[in-house]
């Protein structure tokens, strides 16, 4: 009985259809609003990427661009992003914004878009970027397009996201007429920031939480930075192995060329199924999608289940024993041989050329995850 | 007893999908359907907490009547109850409309069965990819939201508090949450289980529970389908792919030389700039 008066006391009569709240005349929304996402007062590549391409959105629409900048001690962070090309930075600062939780950050964006009505707002296609946008636009309510590649604004001042569906074999551009702000998220890695300008000046606008830190039951106990996450999406550099690596020795092999390059380890489908190493290698339809400047494809035939996750890499190189490889269609350079010879060979002359430099420290890189 | 309600979703098998070379449109025939792969994750952990905790495990989804296998196949896995939200206004609808349809039929299940006390879904669906549907249900029912759960550490039924670990891409947060909590779930929470026999024969004899839009009392028309769905399909392409002179380097001169001869290329490209080689 007890239980059951604590589930009646915690179901709030949550009204399931949302309705914007009166307004119906869109003329007002003005400016394109990149939500910074920081973690300890430092922000993530994704957000100056994202200010990047929106300046030059904010310019076609002869608008302002405006960041919005939530955390704790984080007043650094709205220079920065001043820096990096936005006009107007909204900052709320408050220890209980320190992590992000989904309500109060949520009850932050909610409170300036309806406040100072940007018509266009975005944020980075992360986890934490996905689970704020999509709270935000229920709430609005408003259209949202998710993980866009890439973005334009029309004659209409419409946005037009465009991403990749059905694991890339298509291209979709999405637009929202009836509501304001459009929203979208935004992949990482496809969009290049603006180059530093700490000349720049814009005006920075104070916003406090909107939620009181009582009102506020959901508790972040830690966070446990794992060293040892593969973070493919982020890689310049990635050296990624097929069934032609034969087991986790052969990606061993990989694991030294990737080190001396500074890169990360990738693997296709059929290595992860083969249990030579983990999944969170794997790049392709089950896996990650990269675009990293630098895509080394060892022992990997090209299956399009592969190549869809990595097919829009700046450069490209093949080795494969097999030349009717289909691998060898969407590299640069390829090499027809064996990959227990090739590698450790490219590795050394890598080395000789750029590892002094490139090298990160030991303790810096992610170790292998072989099985 | 919990309540639980796990959100499926029917999707072809995006393996299988084909592009026509001449309308540039999906060739969906004959393309396997599927029970989206993170929403099987939701399932096996809502079962797995039946069978530590007792639960009711309640499946939701909405699609069109051939749906009703997705929800038979929860059934064979262990799930009590399948509700197949099926019409054709329905159709259509992006992520904001389904989670108002989402939404209310999890109000509704709660009328029928109970106050729910967690709701799971994928972390997104394999033909949408958008994991927004997710949090959109989250925030209409109020519930607090927790996304790419790939671990449960602790459910205190008394205290009504979960602590779950969440996977991002930096790292791991352990969050401490109150339910009633909405979950979506990663492929690392587990490995979704086989049918059981008795399973199997449940599911043979199973039929799901089919609601209308005559079913939802309060339902606005305005909100659901395609009319309810603020973005739409401007147009959509192939993506060229990139003619690429693919420069071959032979080995006729060693596997060194090689090596030496393709860093020299690269070396005469951007990348050596792009990459701060240079």
């Amino acid at each position: 009985m007890a239980e059951q008066t604590a589930k009646e006391r915690t179901r709030s009569k949550p009204a399931v259809g949302l309705q914007p709240t009166g307004e119906v005349d869109w003329s007002n929304y003005r400016g394109v609003m990149v939500v910074v996402e920081q973690r300890d007062g430092v922000a993530k590549k994704v957000s100056w990427q994202l200010l990047g391409e929106s300046r030059r959105l904010a310019d076609k629409l002869d608008a302002p661009l405006l960041a919005l900048v939530i955390g704790h001690d984080v007043e650094q962070l709205a220079k920065e992003a001043i820096a990096y090309g936005a006009d107007r930075v909204y900052v709320s600062d408050s220890p209980e914004l320190k992590d992000y939780r989904t309500r109060p950050y949520s009850r932050v964006c909610l409170h300036v878009i309806r406040e100072f009505k940007p018509e266009i707002v975005l944020m980075g296609a992360t986890y934490t970027g996905r689970d704020l946008a999509g709270a935000i636009a229920t709430h609005l309510p408003t259209g949202l397009t998710a993980d866009s590649t890439q973005l334009d604004v029309n004659e209409e001042r419409l946005l037009m996201a465009s991403r990749p569906a059905f694991s890339e074999k298509l291209l979709a551009t999405i637009l929202c007429k009836q509501f304001k702000p459009q929203m979208a998220t935004v992949r990482a890695g496809v969009f290049e920031a603006l180059p530093w300008d700490d000349s720049r000046t814009g005006e920075i606008v104070r916003v406090a939480p909107q939620m009181s830190a009582d009102e506020i039951v959901t508790e972040v106990l830690e966070f446990v930075a794992e060293k040892s996450r593969v973070n493919l999406e982020d890689a310049e550099v990635i050296v990624a192995g097929g069934r032609g690596v034969g087991g986790p020795a052969g990606f061993q092999l990989l694991d030294e060329l990737a080190k001396v390059l500074g890169g990360e380890v990738g693997a296709s489908r059929v290595a992860v199924e083969l249990g030579w190493i983990e999944h969170e290698h794997q790049v392709g339809q089950t896996g990650f999608t990269v675009r990293p400047k630098l895509y080394i494809a060892a022992g990997i035939s090209g299956a399009v289940q592969h190549t869809v996750g990595m097919q829009n890499s700046d450069y490209i190189i093949a080795i494969n024993k097999d030349p009717e490889a289909p691998i060898f269609k969407f590299a640069n350079y390829g090499i027809v041989g064996d990959l227990f010879q090739v590698v450790p060979a490219l590795t050394k002359a890598f080395k000789e050329r750029v590892g002094k430099r490139q090298e990160t420290p030991a303790g810096d890189r992610t170790p292998l995850h072989v099985m | 007893m919990l309540h639980i309600v796990v959100c499926v979703k029917q999707v072809p098998d995006s393996r299988e999908i084909r592009i026509d070379p001449k309308t540039n449109t999906l060739i969906r025939q004959g393309v396997p359907a599927i029970v989206n792969y993170f929403d099987l994750n939701g399932l096996e952990e809502a079962l797995s907490l039946k069978d530590r905790f007792g639960a009711r495990v309640t499946v939701v989804s909405m699609g069109p009547p051939s749906a009703d296998k997705a929800l038979k196949q929860c059934v064979s896995m262990g799930a009590d109850e399948g509700v197949l939200v099926s019409d054709r206004a329905f159709a259509g609808a992006d992520t904001l409309a389904t989670s108002y349809v989402i939404a209310l039929t999890v109000q509704k299940v709660e009328e029928v069965w109970g106050p729910v006390d967690m709701v799971f879904c994928g972390k997104q669906t394999l033909d949408g990819d958008t994991g927004q549907v997710g949090p959109g249900v989250a925030c209409r029912l109020d519930l607090e939201q927790l996304t790419y759960v790939e671990k449960i550490e602790q459910l205190d039924e008394k205290r009504r508090e979960i602590v779950v670990h969440r996977h991002l891409e930096d790292g791991i947060e352990r969050v401490k949450a109150k339910l009633p909590v909405l979950m979506t779930a990663v492929a690392e929470l587990n490995k979704p289980r086989r049918a059981s026999l008795p399973g199997v024969l449940r599911a043979a004899e199973y039929k799901p529970i089919v609601w209308t839009t005559n079913d939802f009392a309060n339902l606005d028309r305005a909100q659901i389908g395609l009319k309810g769905s603020p973005t739409i399909v401007g147009k959509t392409w192939v993506p060229e792919q990139k003619k690429i002179d693919t420069q071959m380097i032979g080995l006729d001169k060693g596997i060194e030389s090689a090596a030496t001869d393709l860093i020299g290329q690269l070396f005469s490209t951007e990348l050596p700039a792009k990459l701060g080689w240079a």
